[in-house]
This record gives structure tokens, C-alpha cells and sequence, in this order.
């Protein structure tokens, strides 16, 4: 359950954020969260409602943006689409594929007030 | 007045009564007409309503979703102000790692993070090494567990220095916890510092403490498949070491089905296989260390 840690660095950004352009309350939070990292999104949900309870963002909505997995294939030398964190290259099945997309752990933008 | 489609549906509410059942049939994405904030208004109203929606209040009753700060309606992302943020939500622990891997390579110390699931034999192997190089090494250690200092003193009882991390509820170290540690612990000069992170194979994998090293250690008495089931840890980490190798004539542990589930998943790891309890494999293990210490960060 490291999602409560992840969320109470989220609410570290958002307080942060909060005190430097002065706003005072978060109505919407977007998240890119990698399909193949190691986040569990439903968890980062209930973490969330529970760690901004009494702060700027208590009552707001967590929209998270899943992000395609991608890797480079070392043998196709191109680009692969991967659905699972160490799958093999879509295009000739090897293994020597590096992720590049689908890790992402990313506060994109907020809806504040 | 709505301005993506100009509908007078979600704009003008006399006294709050909710506009959405005006009978104005569309159906176009924009969710603003039945929010499902719950937050209390601590503004004030000189009209009982209750309502749920959004925002907009303090223009007599006006609201206008393409009026607000950002002054444009994006559907979904309704009024007021939409501020760019895209910060990483690790970006704070890598900052402290970052301080962290510093400090350590300042001193020329080696930092080796141990990982595994609890009762893997992490501390046990950490005494033995300890003992058998303290010679060669100033070594200090930090300890992680959620509860006790049990370990930290096993550690002590060696004569090396220890900090013990309690996380409490927490299920791994972060950089920020090591950070403080590191402000009491005396690290000598081309030393080495052994972490011990909480007993715990998913979480510690995506936080970076400052170390040079990842060392997953897995024990015989586990599944052979766990390399699979785990993968964030073994492709985090840099060294495998397979624990407890004086078991396997009483275990039905296939060695190699393992060690190839381990590459699979992370092609660099390298493997060895040791028991802390017979010394079996160590000495590889202590050539792997001496080959790193000294030049702790020059593979970063």
C-alpha cells in the first residue's frame, strides 16, 4: 500500500502549489498514471479521499489519465506497444525491450479556486 | 450562458434550484449540472438552498461556467481556474535521494539498499557480512521496520553503528527517513552503508534512498516464481542474492527455473547464490562489494 505515501506526496504538491499561487481550495486533481507502472489506481483513490480530508483538496474529484505502455525493441529498432511491465516486443516477440512509456506517476494540471 | 453550446441551461439559477430539469434535451459531455461535491460552502448564502453544484456563487447567483479565471469551458473541467501543474509525484523523494546519494559518495562511502519480502534473512545475512568484513570496512547500518528495534540492536551486538527506522504504519523507507538517519550516523570515510529496508517486495521498489545499489534478496523457503509475481523489485534491483541455498537438498526449489524468471524480467541482474547461515556463496558476494567500494556513485 505504498499508494498512501504516493498520495500524501501529491497532497505535498498541491499544498505547495496552493501556498505559491494562492488558491484555497482544489475542486479537480488530473493524474497520468502509467498502465504498466506499479500504482494501483483504485487504491490511489481511496487513499486520496482519505489523506486530503481537512486540507485544501478535502472533497475533491481525482481524475486520473491512464498512459499507454510503450518500449523500444532493441532487435525491431523501433517502437512496441506493451501491455504488461516486462512484455516481449509486439512486432517479433523478444525479450530485449526497454519500457519507455507506461511508468508515469505525473500531477498534470488542478481545477482550483 | 453555457459558452461551448450557449444552452441558458447551466447558467442562471434564481435561487439555487437546480437547472438541469428544464426539460433542454441535450446530450453532449460537460458534467456540470449534477456535481457531486459534498464539500461545505463556507461562504455566505441569504438562501437556504443545499445544493451540490458547482461553484460560481459570488456573481449574484450567476453561474457562468466560461467565466472564471481561466475564462475558458473545457468540458469536464468546469470553471474557475485550471492551473498547470506536471510534477512527478516522486519528484520530492528523488530530491531527498538526490541529497542523500551526495552525502554518501562525498565520504566515498558504498550504499547498498537491501530489499526482500520479510523473513528472507536479510538481517542475518547483514551480521554475517559484518562480521566478516568489518576489518576491511567501516560499516554502518540503517535498519527499517515498522515496529521494534530489535534488529538495529542484532546489528549493534557486531560493533557496526546503527540507526533503526521505525516506519510505523509505512511499508517501505523513503529518502526523506534516510536523510534524518544519515544526520546521526557516522559514516567513515570509503565505508560502507547497508540499509535495510522494511520487510516488504512490492513498495520499497519505487523509491530511490540515495544508495548505488538495489540488492533483492529471495530465500529458498519462497517460491521460485516470485521474480515473476514481483517484478518491480528484481527489475529495480542491480544484484540478486538467493538465500538459505543450505535448505535446497530438503526443498523442492528449482534454482535455475528461478534464476531465469529473475532474467526475464530484469536481463542486468546479476545472481548469487548464498546462505548466510554456511558462508556458502559469500565470498563471491564480498568480491562483488569490494569491486564497488571506493567508487560508490560511478555507476550512477
Amino acid at each position: 500500500m505504498h499508494e498512501m505515501s504516493l498520495t500524501e506526496g501529491i497532497l505535498d504538491i498541491i499544498e505547495e502549489e496552493s501556498r505559491r499561487r494562492g488558491f484555497s481550495r482544489v475542486r479537480k486533481v488530473r493524474l497520468e498514471v502509467g498502465a504498466i507502472g506499479h500504482v494501483e489506481p483504485h487504491a490511489l483513490v481511496f487513499c486520496f479521499d482519505a489523506v486530503t480530508r481537512g486540507t485544501v483538496a478535502e472533497g475533491a474529484e481525482l481524475d486520473i489519465i491512464s498512459t499507454p505502455g510503450a518500449g523500444w525493441c532493441f532487435d525491431c529498432e523501433k517502437s512496441t506497444a506493451l501491455t504488461e511491465r516486462f512484455g516481449a516486443c509486439a512486432y517479433c516477440g523478444g525479450r530485449r525491450v526497454q519500457m519507455t512509456a507506461g511508468d508515469e506517476l505525473r500531477l498534470k494540471d488542478m481545477e482550483v479556486e | 450562458m453555457c459558452s461551448v453550446c450557449g444552452c441558458a441551461t447551466a447558467t442562471i439559477e434564481k435561487s439555487g434550484a437546480p437547472a438541469a430539469g428544464d426539460g433542454h434535451g441535450h446530450d453532449h459531455g460537460h458534467d456540470h449540472h449534477a456535481h457531486g461535491h459534498s464539500h461545505p460552502h463556507d461562504h455566505a448564502h441569504e438562501h437556504p438552498h443545499t445544493s451540490d453544484h458547482a461553484s460560481g456563487h459570488d456573481r449574484e447567483n450567476a453561474h457562468d461556467y466560461g467565466g472564471g479565471l481561466a475564462g475558458v469551458h473545457v468540458p469536464g473541467m468546469s470553471q474557475e481556474r485550471i492551473v498547470s501543474i506536471e510534477r512527478d509525484i516522486l519528484s520530492k523523494n528523488d530530491s531527498y535521494a538526490r541529497a542523500n546519494r551526495a552525502r554518501i559518495t562525498q565520504r566515498g562511502v558504498l550504499a547498498l539498499n537491501f530489499v526482500s519480502s520479510p523473513g528472507s534473512g536479510k538481517t542475518t545475512l547483514l551480521v554475517r557480512t559484518i562480521e566478516d568484513l568489518k576489518d576491511r570496512f567501516e560499516i554502518a547500518v540503517i535498519e527499517g521496520d515498522q515496529q521494534t528495534s530489535n534488529d538495529a540492536a542484532r546489528i549493534r551486538a557486531t560493533g557496526a553503528a546503527a540507526i533503526q527506522i521505525n516506519t510505523g504504519k509505512g511499508c517501505h523507507l523513503d529518502a526523506h527517513m534516510v536523510g534524518h538517519a544519515l544526520e546521526q550516523l557516522p559514516l567513515g570515510k570509503g565505508g560502507l552503508l547497508f540499509i535495510e529496508n522494511v520487510g516488504n517486495l512490492v513498495c520499497p521498489a519505487a523509491f530511490d534512498l540515495g544508495e548505488a545499489h538495489k540488492i533483492v534478496v529471495l530465500s529458498t523457503t519462497e517460491g521460485e516464481d516470485k521474480p515473476a509475481k514481483y517484478p518491480d523489485m528484481f527489475a529495480a534491483a542491480d544484484l540478486m542474492l538467493l538465500n538459505k541455498s543450505d535448505l535446497l537438498p530438503h526443498l523442492d526449489f528449482d534454482v535455475g527455473a528461478c534464476l531465469a524468471a529473475a532474467l526475464r524480467v530484469n536481463p542486468r541482474l546479476q545472481t548469487l547464490v548464498v546462505s548466510a547461515r554456511t558462508g556458502e556463496g559469500l565470498a563471491a558476494f564480498y568480491a562483488w562489494i569490494g569491486a564497488r567500494a571506493g567508487g560508490a556513485g560511478r555507476l550512477e
